[in-house]
């Protein structure tokens, strides 16, 4: 299909060229006529007409005839435009000569032929340009089908050829299909591939995607409201990332939840799991992931970070940045 | 026991509830398509209806518009893979109870099914996300709001709200707040009824998109 649109040139550059051959061709008579090579003015405008005429004409059966059937449409009214000049042209060269009279009768028995011809051909060549049609739509229904098994190929059989071959674990097994399942979903509800991640919510996805993807933990992300990626946004979303990572390394969750919500006044985040759960009080001073990725980033970014957590009761992380 | 009907399109995940939920509750019947399940739910007289957002033909929409005034004792629940707030919204809107995601475990499953039975409102942090966002979204755009009543959450449900979708249960919800999970239940209750009433321009907005206000 792309082909017949690069090579079909536009209208509007054949009508250009067309009166560009009129040009040049009134310039040769011009010079001719100034040199004395000379039958007389009234062949001017005959020549001319009929010399733009076959310019369209022409430009026309330049066309590369595998894609002559996709270009025909387009090419139409170029055609007819063209036909229309070289018989102006005829008419006007008759008309110049005096012949017109004469040739009245003879343009009738004409006439009556191209109608005749007309009659006999069009069904036929009705039916062919339905087939072609038929076999144009076919094939762009072939194309989708095919682009469509590449992509099933390329992710779906990929990740269940994966699924059988890791069928004795059953944590790595939910985590590919849980990848697939939000690959599929992406692509069926027509986003890229790689998702720009521009705002709060969707770098959040981003991030929970990632952590799923490592640990094997299902992250449920429910976000209300949503803020633009910015610095304080962009460091909430770092230190959730790593209250999601703990959860998944140490908690022994079945899942996690994350929940996201944007105010006008703030952001809040929240990670919480249902795991192991410890004392905050005492984490160790090298255990630099609370302290350092989640407290001080949070500081560094003008807000703040509070765990809670008792052992066996879970543990929740509370982001909070004001705007 | 509670007795439950499935309606879902996929044979291989009806196979999957019903061996997840066994012991757990009654499962009396299953069907695959809309007409099947309106005929099904007519015959059994089920408790609770498990029933699928998405379903050629309709969905859990249809089947509630056909049979939900007909048969008061019978509840819906939706479950879905669905993560379009429309669908979800416009589901409970036409009378299901609650809305829970596949992803959930047997016994929650089960747990939820015996709540909905005993006439109370199950919101997955998903669905409390949903209509937080709902309720929030354009709230100074209304100019004068028809009801308030209807179209405000109070300070209350939204603090419940928040902690459902932030994954807690309704006993943890309680325990947080130092209220009963019976008054939890009850905000939830109330949330519910908003949903279903309320003509939030947000709300129509998220239906009409989908053609299914009338």
């Amino acid at each position: 299909m792309n082909r017949s649109v690069s090579s079909s040139p536009r209208p509007a550059g054949a009508l250009r060229q067309a009166a560009g051959v009129v040009l040049v061709v009134v310039a040769a008579l011009l010079a001719l006529r100034q040199l004395g090579v000379w039958t007389g003015d009234a062949l001017l405008w005959p020549i001319a007409l009929t010399a733009g005429g076959l310019m369209l004409l022409w430009r026309r059966s330049a066309t590369p005839l595998g894609t002559l059937r996709e270009a025909l449409p387009e090419a139409q009214p170029r055609m007819v435009a063209g036909a229309a000049l070289v018989v102006l042209g005829a008419v006007a060269f008759l008309s110049a000569t005096d012949a017109l009279a004469q040739a009245r009768s003879v343009m009738l028995a004409a006439l009556a032929v191209v109608v005749g011809i007309a009659l006999i051909f069009g069904p036929a060549w009705l039916r062919v340009a339905r087939a072609l049609a038929d076999e144009r739509a076919q094939r762009v229904r072939s194309q989708e089908r095919a682009e469509m098994a590449a992509h099933l190929h390329d992710s779906v059989l990929q990740t269940l050829a994966l699924i059988q071959r890791r069928a004795d674990d059953p944590r790595e097994v939910a985590a590919l299909a849980r990848r697939q399942e939000r690959e599929l979903r992406a692509w069926l509800a027509g986003e890229p591939a790689v998702p720009e991640v521009e705002t709060l919510a969707a770098a959040l996805r981003a991030a929970a995607a990632e952590v799923e993807d490592l640990h094997g933990v299902p992250i449920e992300v429910v976000a209300v409201g949503d803020a633009p990626l910015d610095e304080s946004a962009a460091a909430t979303v770092q230190a959730a990332r790593e209250a999601m990572l703990n959860a998944a390394r140490f908690a022994g969750a079945e899942r996690i939840d994350v929940y996201a919500e944007a105010t006008p006044e703030r952001l809040e985040v929240f990670v919480r799991d249902r795991g192991a759960g410890f004392d905050p009080g005492a984490i160790p001073a090298d255990r630099r992931g609370v302290r350092e990725s989640i407290v001080g980033r949070m500081a560094r970014a003008g807000g703040e970070a509070r765990v809670h957590s008792e052992p066996g009761g879970g543990t929740e992380v509370e982001l909070v940045v004001a705007r | 026991m509670t007795r439950v009907y499935l309606v879902d399109d996929h044979g291989l995940f009806r196979a999957g509830v019903r061996a997840e939920l066994a012991g757990l509750v009654e499962v009396v019947g299953d069907a695959g398509t809309v007409a099947e399940a309106i005929r099904g739910i007519r015959e059994t007289r089920p408790d609770v209806v498990l029933l699928d957002v998405h379903m050629p033909g309709g969905g859990g929409v249809e089947v509630i518009r056909a049979i939900g005034a007909d048969l008061p004792g019978t509840r819906f629940l939706a479950l879905s893979v669905s993560d379009a707030a429309e669908d979800v919204i416009a589901t409970v809107r036409a009378g299901a109870r609650g809305y829970v995601t596949k992803t959930i475990s047997g016994p929650e499953l089960a747990d939820a099914v015996r709540r909905v039975a005993e006439g109370d409102a199950v919101f997955s942090p998903k669905l409390a996300g949903f209509v937080l966002d709902a309720f929030a979204a354009g709230a100074s755009e209304l100019p004068v709001p028809s009801d308030p009543e209807l179209d405000q959450l109070t300070p209350r449900e939204r603090e419940v709200l928040q902690h459902i979708a932030r994954g807690y249960l309704y006993k943890e919800v309680a325990h947080r707040l130092g209220i009963s999970t019976k008054t939890v239940e009850a905000h939830v209750s109330a949330v519910l009824r908003k949903l279903q009433l309320s003509n939030r321009h947000e709300l129509s907005r998220w239906a009409a998109s989908r053609r299914l206000v009338d």
